[in-house]
């Protein structure tokens, strides 16, 4: 699974790895020659690409090119497909997050994520859907009030939602559930949000509200988003990696760079085939 | 032509139409003579006092079932208290974490344990429990119901869990929710309505059932709350009483065989009426 084991670094524990809030200017994500397969097939080949702290990073590319692969592989829900393995390197902050010592569940933690599907619980009401990371992982006397406000306000959904906190979170409409989805993946205090096509389930005006906060979120957390639509990461993102599988449908990295160079003066030309609609 | 071909079609559809309809009137229409053929013969002899009394001196009528009631709640409580957390473990291993090799293997044990005649099961109680503890018992009743239960709760809670979208456990599982505490605290919950509708639906199936009790509980014409010895059951009455050449008992066996029909009954009803409330409150 793993290829050279680096001198080991602490455990990416919570507690250990505390978030600090003046990481400005610092990589958030950094992913060294990461490959990765299910079962034979290999799905991403020799990944290189640095997520800067507090930028989005948008990852674009054509179906089945292993966007969401490369995206579940930052927080190791990749784990969670059986067969699923890895090799390179994903470092968060300095640490490997596949060295042996690190915890997926303590590494998830610190990566939030939010799905392409909004998925609330559907036996839990607003608060306990924004509460329920803190609830399930059992960190007891913090002020779940304060928190679940403050989640739903970075969400930008607290207006919307302060009246009816004790509703079902599946009775909201489609794209405040997303919201409600964000705000639950905040409230653990991640310290990368990965968003994979967040909007793809959504109408227009939801997505609109979801680019708004993701333009927010940036001033406090690396993001990065892994979507269909171009028009939506020349909007919400700093910079763009664009994927392309060939013939093997092995996912690689073509290029990545300023978004608005990107899609100005692409340098490779694949990317400049595919912004320009003449595939995928 | 073509006109000719529509109207046979039409014909036959109309006589396929009409043979499944009388089937299906036909399946509820033998349900509801037996309801009303158990109602009229049982109506005359329920009374209160054939929950609270016992049995009168064979051969003077009068008395009731208070023995057999309480035989009943007890073997069936005990079947329930090992069977449903191992049904509901096993549901819970075959949909959570079972690899496809194993998960089959089981699957299919389970099916054919479902598939055994309950008076085997029955055999089965008295070679392992009857003859080990060296008398009918209570407790090797409630052995032998707690396996009728096994698959079909394990089964059910394995159908429902499966119903559960995989995005909900993703969910959980990156916000840093351990594998167990998701299953527990989010799969579980999501699914728990119809967890509950399969484990009451073989509550009300044990309720009635007569075959297993017969080598393990032998029954009692006499009061006993004590699992460890021989106990009466609702079933077991009714099989007796049935056979005995007394009228007064035939009837007392037609009231406990109503009783015992309404208890199943209601459990179905509620069951599928609590089925349709979801989510939280």
């Amino acid at each position: 699974m793993q290829t050279a084991a680096q001198p080991q670094v602490a455990p990416v524990a919570a507690p250990s790895v505390s978030p600090s809030p003046d990481s400005g200017g610092r990589l958030g994500i950094g992913v060294r020659h990461l490959s990765a397969w299910y079962g034979p097939h290999q799905a991403l080949r020799d990944i290189t690409l640095d997520i800067p702290d507090r930028q989005v990073t948008a990852i674009i590319g054509p179906s089945g090119c292993g966007k969401s692969t490369l995206i579940r592989c930052l927080n190791r829900m990749h784990e969670v497909t059986p067969g699923a393995r890895t090799q390179g390197q994903v470092l968060l902050e300095g640490h490997d997050v596949f060295a042996p010592s690190v915890d997926p569940v303590a590494l998830r933690r610190l990566v939030g994520m939010v799905f392409q599907r909004p998925n609330p619980f559907p036996t839990m009401s607003v608060f306990d859907n924004v509460v329920a990371g803190l609830r399930l992982v059992a960190q007891r006397n913090r002020n779940l009030d304060e928190l679940a406000e403050r989640s739903l306000r970075r969400a930008a959904l607290w207006d919307e939602v302060r009246d009816k906190l004790r509703s079902a979170g599946t009775a909201l409409s489609g794209g405040q559930q997303q919201r409600l989805c964000i705000a639950r993946a905040l409230a653990v205090d991640p310290k990368v949000l990965l968003m994979d096509e967040p909007c793809s389930a959504l109408d227009p005006i939801a997505t609109l509200r979801i680019e708004e906060l993701i333009r927010v979120l940036r001033e406090e957390i690396p993001i990065v988003i892994v979507t269909h639509n171009m028009q939506q990461a020349a909007r919400v993102s700093d910079r763009t990696a664009f994927m392309l599988a060939g013939e093997e449908r092995v996912g690689e990295l073509i290029e990545v760079g300023d978004t608005a160079e990107m899609f100005t003066n692409p340098s490779d030309k694949r990317t400049e085939d595919y912004i320009t609609g003449r595939f995928g | 032509m073509e006109l000719v071909l529509g109207r046979r079609r039409r014909l036959a559809d109309q006589v396929m139409r009409g043979l499944c309809t009388a089937a299906g009137f036909g399946g509820a229409g033998i349900l509801l003579l037996l309801l009303a053929h158990v109602v009229v013969n049982g109506i005359s002899a329920l009374s209160p006092q054939l929950v609270t009394e016992l049995p009168t001196p064979l051969g003077v009528p009068g008395g009731g079932l208070a023995h057999a009631v309480v035989g009943s709640a007890i073997i069936v409580g005990l079947a329930c208290l090992w069977g449903i957390p191992l049904g509901i473990g096993a549901g819970i291993y075959l949909a959570e974490y079972a690899g496809p090799g194993v998960g089959t293997v089981v699957r299919f044990m389970a099916d054919v344990l479902s598939g055994v005649p309950s008076i085997v099961l029955g055999i089965f109680g008295y070679t392992i429990i009857v003859t080990q503890m060296g008398g009918f018992s209570g407790l090797a009743g409630a052995f032998a119901l707690g396996v009728i239960t096994l698959p079909i709760i394990a089964r059910t809670t394995e159908e429902v869990l499966r119903l559960v979208p995989g995005e909900l456990r993703e969910a959980s599982l990156a916000l840093g929710v351990p594998r167990w505490r998701t299953i527990l605290r989010i799969v579980v919950p999501t699914a728990s309505t119809g967890m509950i509708t399969g484990t009451m639906l073989a509550v009300a199936r044990i309720a009635g059932e007569t075959a297993p009790l017969i080598f393990t509980t032998l029954g009692n014409n006499f009061w006993s709350s004590d699992p460890t010895r021989p106990m009466a059951a609702m079933t077991l009455t009714i099989f007796q009483y049935a056979i005995w050449p007394y009228e007064y008992l035939h009837q007392q066996a037609w009231a406990a065989s109503l009783l015992l029909m309404t208890v199943v009954l209601l459990i179905n009803v509620i069951v599928r009426l609590a089925s349709r409330s979801y989510g939280p409150r």
